[in-house]
């Protein structure tokens, strides 16, 4: 088991065609990600090192059977291309797109929901989402995620950065410890996958024993993650809220992250997952180290 | 991006939303011109991205020539709250009835749009949550379906505005949430709206953050670049397309993800340092972008070393080294290196690094994350 996707998902690249779907397409492939085909109008009838391109996407998931996208292609189509791949029938869709402006977001969260409530939309502006051993899909360099184990115990990653999806695969590797699946939700201020979606699929996944939460400054995600963790969130936890440091009223790259007054700050993010019962660290590897005290015990 | 007041209420007039007449000015002068224009009496006033104008004395009535000159020359290099007074906004002074407050922004937990109207404007809006919850109507709006005449008529009823105000206040509603939604604000935000005796609704101030990710279908913003306030470490990042934002300390940054970035300033002040400014290279960016970066950083006179810390997923370690290896033929970097490298194609670009014989004491390669923090803040202090 794992979460979101596994050996059985079907993939299709939405931008394969261009040099960074080309480039993370097939280096999902060749981790054994079945990458089935790629969408480019214009460019239907023709191959990327055998992997076949149609010109829309209802052509490739008729033709492949294909259940999930990756769709990599500029802001301004990305809107676009999400929604072509919802209206496909696509279950679901990994956008890594970074730079999309939010009234676009907006309203493609919002459409989704309404009128495709069977998608979910992983980002935009994520690294995506790896269930080692059986599907990557997305930029994370597969070789720095730990293959589960049968018995366990395997820990499930939820996190809002994408270099803090790999640095937080990467403390776990270094320590042995098996990975269910690991998801970067992205740092954009409307996620189509929140915190609380992860966890409640990590909570009910009998392969996921514990959870890995990173968080950033900026929004009430954390917090609000922290008030379902409370209520329903039975596994033991590590977390990490980056921005401990960062000044009020500057934006910290991410269009999420910044700290408005009081509001968004680390250290309340800290404390509301502490008071969850989180286990919370001062750096990714001391949430690591704390997680393998966790996974230590069980 | 921030728009300064006189910035917003031009934003404002594209979307037909009433404003004074009036007009920027950077000299005594130009503010005369301005005041003659608009017509006496006027208002001058500072200029500046931050609160507390009026208090501070940056905000002043004229009723001639001679108070224009007064008030503008005080006003002009006027330091409130560390923002110096650099341009004036003169126009024409209105009466006032009453004054309101709306405001249009996205509530980011409930994945819509958020208008708040409130009858008590013209103070911190803050404050009026505070002492009196009641006064301000909140309104999620789905960001799909947008806002109505209907809709936005009834939040003014609710809002319990006075009845000669209603028809006004709904159309600056509905025109402020297109100027919002179509024109890609992260925020819009008038306070204080005001009504006035002739019953007329009206924009006497402005506040709009825009959304920089929408810059590519607005080729009119470019008219507001240029005199956002940015230190110069700031504006050599910015000329770079960087994500750099300036801070006071020592250890110079350089991480790829904003996250990362985040928690790199994190861990360097964990371990005794402080770092000199927060810098997000992005994800999959090359060669010429660290060697940009670091250009940036080098710049930076309290940068006593450097921290780079790559976790390569789009970013490729051979990209970055040959930024590293390139940058430091074309600069002479004042400060040493300390570089933590992995993730994709981690191996190669240890492995340029090596051989570009680079001294030991120029740079150094940390296997963690903590490591590369603990000798960089060493270096440093």
């Amino acid at each position: 088991m794992a979460i979101f996707v596994d050996e059985n998902t079907k993939v299709i690249v939405q931008g394969l065609t261009g040099g960074q779907g080309k480039y993370h397409g097939l280096r999902n492939r060749d981790y054994g990600t079945q990458v089935v085909a790629g969408v480019t109008p214009g460019k239907g009838g023709q191959d990327i090192d055998g992997i076949p391109i149609f010109n829309t996407v209802a052509e490739a998931v008729e033709a492949t059977g294909a259940t999930a996208s990756f769709a990599t292609v500029p802001p301004k189509f990305a809107p676009g291309a999400i929604m072509e791949a919802a209206e496909a029938g696509i279950g679901f869709i990994v956008c890594i797109t970074e730079g999309i402006p939010a009234q676009d977001e907006a309203k493609v969260f919002n459409r989704l929901k309404r009128d495709f409530p069977g998608t979910r939309l992983l980002g935009p502006n994520c690294p995506g989402i790896i269930s080692p051993g059986k599907c990557n899909i997305g930029i994370t360099a597969g070789e720095i995620a730990q293959l589960p184990t049968a018995d366990g115990p395997n820990v499930g990653i939820v996190s809002r950065s994408g270099t803090l999806t790999y640095q937080a695969l990467y403390e776990l590797k270094q320590r042995g410890i098996g990975v269910s699946t690991c998801v970067g939700i992205g740092g954009d201020p409307v996620p189509g996958t929140n915190f609380i979606d992860c966890l409640s699929e990590f909570q009910s996944d009998p392969e996921t024993h514990a959870i890995m939460m990173l968080g950033e400054i900026g929004g009430s995600a954390e917090e609000e993650a922290a008030e379902y963790i409370a209520a329903n969130v039975t596994k033991p936890m590590s977390a990490y809220i980056a921005g401990v440091t960062a000044p009020a009223g500057k934006k910290m790259g991410h269009a999420g992250a910044i700290v408005s007054g009081n509001k968004g700050t680390a250290q309340g993010k800290m404390d509301a997952l502490a008071a969850a019962g989180v286990k919370v660290g001062l750096n990714p590897t001391e949430a690591g180290e704390l997680m393998a005290e966790i996974v230590a015990a069980l | 991006m921030d728009l300064f007041e006189y910035q917003g209420k031009q934003y404002f007039a594209r979307y037909d939303i009433p404003v004074s007449p009036g007009g920027p000015a950077d000299t005594v002068d130009e503010a005369v011109k301005e005041a003659a224009s608009a017509g006496y009496p006027v208002v001058v006033k500072a200029q500046v991205q931050v609160g507390g104008r009026g208090k501070a004395g940056g905000i002043k009535l004229a009723d001639n020539e001679a108070e224009v000159r007064e008030h503008a020359g005080n006003i002009l290099g006027m330091d409130i709250k560390g923002h110096v007074v650099r341009r004036l906004w003169v126009e024409a002074a209105s009466d006032i009835d009453e004054e309101y407050y709306v405001s249009f922004t996205l509530d980011r937990s409930e994945k819509k749009h958020l208008m708040m109207l409130s009858r008590e404007g013209g103070v911190e809006i803050e404050v009026v949550a505070e002492t009196n919850p009641d006064a301000i109507v909140k309104l999620h709006i789905d960001p799909v379906d947008g806002l109505s005449e209907a809709i936005a008529r009834q939040a003014c009823l609710d809002a319990q505005l006075p009845e000669r105000a209603i028809e006004g206040a709904t159309d600056i509603l509905v025109k402020l949430y297109r100027c919002y939604d179509e024109g890609d604000c992260d925020l819009a935000e008038i306070n204080p709206l005001i009504l006035k005796p002739t019953g007329e609704v009206h924009a006497l101030d402005a506040k709009v953050t825009l959304d920089d990710n929408a810059e590519f279908r607005h080729p009119e913003w470019d008219a507001f670049r240029g005199l956002t306030e940015m230190d110069e470490r700031e504006k050599m990042a910015a000329e770079k397309n960087l994500q750099y934002i300036g801070l006071d300390g020592t250890v110079g940054i350089i991480a790829n993800g904003a996250g990362l970035a985040m928690s790199t300033l994190d861990v360097v002040n964990q371990v005794g340092g402080s770092a000199a400014n927060f810098l997000d290279i992005g994800g999959g960016a090359n060669a010429d972008v660290m060697a940009g970066a670091l250009e940036v950083i080098n710049f930076d006179e309290n940068v006593k070393s450097i921290f780079i810390n790559i976790f390569g997923g789009i970013t490729r370690g051979e990209e970055v080294a040959k930024g590293i290896v390139e940058a430091m033929g074309r600069v002479d970097l004042k400060a040493p290196i300390v570089i933590r490298l992995d993730g994709t194609n981690a191996e190669e670009g240890r492995q340029i690094l090596l051989d570009a014989g680079i001294p030991q004491d120029k740079l150094r390669s940390e296997p963690t994350m903590l490591d590369a923090a603990r000798v960089a803040v060493e270096l440093a202090n």
